[in-house]
């Protein structure tokens, strides 16, 4: 078990290889569909020093507001990565972003972007929502949560042991494409 | 690390005192058309986005218990069920995906669906407002969320079917359908040269394998599937997602059907795609599969995905009036 803490040294991210299992300590920034397309289309400067050596979490949490107006996580477990796949690789290379938790993994251009950048793709249970949101400390920050709303907001949270798989790694590996092609090699024979 | 976790939930009288509905709660089933379905509705989404069905439970433990101790996927499946013993004594969403919510209701003559349609979408918005639900209803264009899981534009959100049958009784079935099982989902068209799959059983059979092979872990495998032989491309889908609401571990009425099932099953869960696509044995929980009519010309197999988190539950209120819940 491999603990990181964010912000992450790229010398670091270099050192971890498919299959590492990976405790995440400190911040990490949400964002999803909508954030990435504004990432890649808009490239916002307010974003670079919250990004920078920092994790992007492909999440759309269910969350509540507290009486003194802070928010409490309730549900965070991963969304489906590979719709941001024609946007990551750009996020990571103009943000300098180490690392990309979510789920299902990603394709060819994203592992191209980690081996460029060095970064990894973290991979979380889905599903797991409520074991997660145990692991957020708290809420930091929040933008862009009018315009988006709340699924799609750019959320900064604090995380403790934040239980992660790295699936791809900044070196090329990826157990997605391995497990895609023999299950792939599975299914020839079981349709011949 | 590769402790089995127990799936212990708490007992039936620690939910039922939890419950929305006052102690000893009746409907007034001798006015079904002023029947209020707003409070038995959301108790019915407290418990489903929160506690999943025992047969899926069973299923997920039986799943991991066959995989090797200390696995990716053995440890994955154990999270899973540490996240349903969570959620549960939390009475918190299982999933940040709450979900589409699909609605079936069958009731006796006299029943107003008016009134109904009414008091299910003040059920869905009052789960919202208390986090039981995601607000996941948005303009397909601008992506604007409207806040309250109400369709902006019509009322197809939430989504209910209504049946009017012949029994004293009513049921509100509903399911909390995620997005990224609802992406993996798919539909063939018979003959299919690409697949090599004809017109008949074996080719129906390439078509399951193509599209489990292609949701990899895409969908939060291990999936449950609904598979619809026939229709036409509205009736099969509906039909395959209706299919999803059977209780795991139930046979087909079929008998024919069944086989299939079963072997398919098996045949599924040698591909190796495994818990979230991470690799192992458990890729499919189960299929329910069943055969419609069709348009001679037209030969459809449509293909509903369910995650693992198969969010769902039945409210029955008896012909006195009695709520009970099945999940």
């Amino acid at each position: 078990m491999i603990r990181l803490t964010t912000p992450i040294t790229e010398e670091a991210i270099r050192q971890l290889k498919v299959g590492d299992e990976v405790l995440l300590n400190g911040n990490v920034v949400l964002s999803r569909d909508m954030g990435h397309k504004f990432m890649k289309e808009q490239k916002p400067d307010w974003l670079k020093p919250i990004l920078e050596n920092m994790v992007i979490y492909h999440c759309g949490p269910v969350v509540r507001k507290n009486a003194d107006g802070s928010w409490t996580f309730v549900a965070a477990g991963p969304t489906t990565s590979i719709r941001e796949e024609p946007y990551q690789a750009d996020v990571i290379e103009t943000y300098k972003v180490r690392g990309v938790i979510g789920k299902g993994g990603m394709g060819k251009k994203t592992s191209e972007g980690l081996q460029k950048t060095g970064a990894v793709y973290l991979h979380a249970t889905g599903g797991a929502g409520s074991l997660l949101a145990e692991r957020v400390k708290r809420v930091v920050d929040v933008k862009m949560l009018e315009e988006f709303g709340s699924p799609e907001a750019f959320w900064i949270i604090e995380v403790e042991d934040f239980p992660l798989v790295v699936t791809m790694d900044s070196h090329g590996g990826s157990l997605h494409e391995i497990v895609a092609q023999q299950s792939q090699d599975r299914a020839k024979a079981l349709m011949a | 690390m590769s402790e089995c976790v127990v799936p212990t939930l708490t007992s039936a009288e620690v939910v039922a005192s939890k419950s929305l509905l006052p102690q000893g709660w009746k409907a007034d089933m001798s006015n079904l058309a002023g029947l209020d379905l707003t409070l038995c509705a959301t108790e019915l989404l407290r418990r489903t986005t929160s506690r999943l069905p025992q047969d899926v439970i069973d299923a997920l433990v039986k799943g991991r218990d066959a995989e090797e101790p200390g696995s990716r996927a053995f440890n994955t499946l154990n999270d899973m069920v540490r996240n349903i013993i969570l959620a549960d004594g939390n009475v918190s969403p299982l999933c940040q995906d709450t979900g589409s919510i699909i609605f079936w209701v069958r009731h006796p003559f006299g029943f107003s669906q008016r009134a109904a349609r009414k008091q299910l979408r003040a059920a869905v918005m009052d789960a919202t407002k208390r986090s039981w639900l995601r607000p996941n209803c948005v303009e397909s264009l601008s992506g604007k969320n409207s806040g309250t899981n109400m369709d902006p534009f019509h009322d197809h959100h939430p989504a209910i079917h209504f049946e009017e049958w012949d029994q004293p009784h009513i049921e509100v079935s509903v399911m909390q359908k995620g997005g990224g099982s609802e992406n993996v989902g798919a539909q063939y068209r018979l003959p299919d040269a690409a697949l090599g799959a004809g017109r008949d059983i074996k080719g129906v059979r390439k078509c399951i394998i193509d599209a489990v092979v292609k949701a990899q872990g895409q969908g939060c495998s291990p999936g449950i599937l609904g598979v619809s032989i026939g229709g036409d491309r509205v009736t099969g889908w509906e039909r395959a997602k209706e299919l999803v609401l059977r209780k795991l571990g139930t046979a087909n009425p079929d008998p024919k059907m069944d086989a299939f099932e079963k072997e398919l099953t098996r045949d599924l869960n040698t591909l190796g795609i495994g818990p979230m696509g991470y690799g192992g044995a458990t890729t499919v929980l189960g299929v329910s599969a069943e055969e419609m009519y069709r348009h001679p010309a037209s030969f459809y197999v449509s293909i509903a995905y369910m995650c693992w988190s198969s969010r769902r539950g039945t409210l029955t209120l008896a012909a006195d009036g009695q709520p009970s819940y099945d999940l």
